[in-house]
């Protein structure tokens, strides 16, 4: 199995006619990923990719039923492009773009809070169920170098590491359930709590590989939720960013949520954290591999 | 990003957020004329982003335009050192001229974007004028925290909570009142990621205004506000992050010895980190994006050399979505065009790695090629020749 994206998730992909969209499409298809519509304002009528395109998601889903919706948008009309998924009752919202305001940021979490909608992202890089469905940028041109069917979860902050650590898996032999890229910014939808949650409750997943950043308290909560038995699962978690903390002026990075405020966020406490509810956790990127096999039963 | 006092406290007065009465000014003249304007007692505050600025003799109070104008000859031209400025300071170009208000209380009102709720939250509290981190751990409940919702805003009865939460009474509520709602309206409508004002004070006449004002903004969001991004004030900045930032490099310059140039942040956070265990410093954080091209790995290069420290550079690739031949031949190209007279270390992986590293082999150039990223970082430490 796998958590939120598989062969029959329905796949409604906003931005439709842009170039990062016409680029991506053929590939999530190869992969399988069942794509049912797309959107772009004023391009009702065309097809991408032998994908009918609407002008709004309204019109698309009075033709077609959509489980997901994935945004190839510019970060400064994401706003309006996921409140309108949002509004229109699409259960789960994929946001990839890199630099939302903020304040956009904030406003589409609430509403989609309210609306009981699942938001993963933004600055997302997309989601991965090997052997079944990608969406985003997950796997560039060749996904089968990077990610096998298996019985690992893969949660990442960063985009880049995520797709990284699941290479390194799959070189030693050992596949992946779902890879999620939650998104490197100061807000998200889903956190590390949502995502494990889910692998909790997937048989197949017998073991999760989270990794986190400096900055925010999520891999804090993510602590929390293990040790008070809210996942059961073995836990494998890399923090990178020890050195910043020694440095006068906080680096803000591209990931703004890689902000180091007042001890809250620091990788040391994280870590800390982590190995107290039981997390294997590696300090450096090489000791995952053996971690992840150990905690297989597989040494 | 930030700005200076003085540009604050003017934005803050088109939204009718209150402040002392008083202008900028660039040379003591100016200073002595606006001083005279205002008639009475002055402080005259140095303007420079850090904070500290009291400590470190930049803000000073004058009893009439005479001595004004000659505290600003002290202040204009001097370089500051606070806390925050580091050892080298900054030079002081301009400063606030302000009437001397007489302070009744000092109270602190902020609104900051909570990141475990995804909300925004006014903080207030009677206890201003002193390190609001204190006053959270040692008297929590003198600190009112109210979560808003940024669909709605805030309504007036929020507002004047708000207001009895700061201890006014009587004709001043209704001030109080204004000035929180006339505040959220600007961090609304601006795109603030922080604003603080500590202290804001009631004065014995009975008015309420903001004496001093942090005001942080989005960056992700100044394309909004142009207004804003003229206010810029680039000596304010790294001259090497200024550069980077004409290029869309994400460059933060650091003291150590080693340049990175990687792609994506957390790559780039696990590469400083192995370099640190593998007995190094990095000399930078350089995220150079997802979608690298010569013309970026090129100017990135030029940041780097410029950087007198660096006594070797390591390059390190994860082709995820873009391809590793792609990226070599960019790496390739750059250093042919820019003089790198240290030595270079590469690790590359993902997509078409054996078509990139013939590309770094075939270049005639002095690569040294890393296999993983602890013999990458072994290797590039081994470079150092210590």
């Amino acid at each position: 199995m796998s958590i939120i994206l598989d062969g029959e998730t329905r796949v409604l992909v906003q931005g439709a006619t842009g170039a990062e969209a016409r680029r991506l499409i053929p590939t999530m298809q190869d992969y399988g990923t069942n794509i049912v519509a797309g959107v772009s304002p004023g391009k009702g009528g065309e097809r991408v990719c032998g994908v009918s395109v609407y002008s709004t998601v309204a019109a698309a889903l009075r033709e077609h039923e959509a489980d997901l919706s994935v945004l190839f948008i510019p970060a400064r009309y994401s706003r309006d492009a996921a409140l309108e998924a949002i509004d229109s009752g699409v259960p789960a919202v994929n946001v990839l773009a890199e630099g939302i305001p903020h304040h956009d940021a904030c406003e589409v979490l609430t509403r989609a809070k309210e609306a009981g909608t699942l938001v993963i992202g933004p600055n997302s890089q997309g989601m991965m169920s090997p052997g079944k469905a990608k969406v985003g940028g997950t796997g560039g041109e060749v996904p089968d170098l990077m990610f096998t069917p298996g019985p690992v979860g893969v949660v990442s902050r960063s985009g880049g590491m995520g797709a990284e650590l699941s290479m390194a898996l799959t070189r030693a032999g050992i596949g992946q359930s779902t890879y999620i890229a939650i998104g490197g910014d100061l807000l998200v939808g889903a956190d590390f709590v949502e995502i494990l949650g889910r692998f909790e409750k997937d048989p197949e997943t017998e073991c999760v590989v989270m990794f986190g950043e400096p900055g925010t308290a999520r891999e804090d909560q993510a602590a929390e939720f293990i040790a008070s038995g809210g996942f059961t699962k073995p836990v494998v978690a890399m923090i990178p960013g020890e050195f910043m903390e020694n440095m006068e002026t906080p680096a803000t990075q591209s990931h703004t949520g890689a902000l180091i405020e007042r001890g809250v966020g620091a990788p040391s406490r994280k870590k800390r954290l982590l190995r107290e509810a039981g997390v294997h956790v590696a300090e450096r990127f090489t000791e995952i591999v053996p971690l992840v096999r150990k905690a297989l039963g597989k040494s | 990003m930030n700005i200076h006092e003085y540009q604050g406290k003017e934005l803050f007065q088109k939204y009718g957020v209150t402040v002392p009465r008083g202008r900028v000014a660039d040379t003591p003249e100016e200073a002595e004329a606006i001083a005279k304007e205002l008639g009475g007692a002055v402080v005259v505050k140095a303007q420079i982003h850090a904070g500290g600025r009291g400590k470190g003799g930049g803000v000073k109070l004058a009893k009439d335009p005479a001595e004004a104008k000659q505290v600003a000859s002290q202040i204009i031209g001097m370089t500051l050192v606070t806390h925050q400025t580091g050892p080298e300071g900054r030079l002081v170009k301009k400063v606030l001229v302000e009437e001397a208000s007489d302070i009744a209380n000092e109270l602190y009102l902020s609104i900051v974007l909570d990141r475990a709720t995804g909300r925004p939250v006014i903080m207030a509290s009677t206890e201003g004028g002193m390190d609001i981190e204190e006053v959270a751990a040692k008297t929590p409940e003198k600190l009112h925290k109210i979560p808003v919702d940024p669909a709605i805003g805030i309504w007036p009865s929020t507002a004047r909570r708000i207001a009895y939460g700061l201890g006014l009474s009587g004709d001043q509520v209704k001030d109080g009142a204004k000035f929180v709602a006339n505040l959220y309206k600007f961090y609304d409508e601006m795109d603030c990621s922080l604003l603080e004002i500590n202290p804001l004070v009631q004065t014995k006449d009975g008015r309420v205004f903001a004496l001093d004002a942090k005001v942080n903004f989005d960056d992700n969001a100044l394309y909004r506000h142009k207004d804003v991004m003229e206010m810029r004030d680039i000596d304010e900045e790294d001259p090497l992050e200024v550069e980077a930032s004409k290029y869309n490099l994400n460059y933060i310059k650091l003291d150590g010895e080693v340049a990175c140039m990687v792609n994506g942040a957390g790559l780039a956070m696990a590469t400083m980190d192995i370099i640190k265990l593998t007995g190094a410093s990095p000399a930078n954080f350089l995220d150079v994006g997802g979608g690298a091209n010569q013309e970026m790995v090129e100017n990135a290069f030029r940041i780097l050399m410029s950087d007198k420290g660096v006594k070797a550079v390591l390059i390190n690739i994860f082709g995820g979505i873009l391809r590793c031949d792609v990226l070599a031949e960019g790496v390739v190209a750059a250093v042919k065009n820019v003089n790198v007279n240290v030595p270079i270390v590469i690790r590359m992986e993902g997509t078409n790695v054996e078509q990139g590293r013939e590309i770094l082999e075939n270049s005639g150039l002095d690569f040294t090629v890393g296999d993983g990223m602890a013999d990458a970082a072994e290797k590039v430490v081994a470079a150092l020749g210590r």
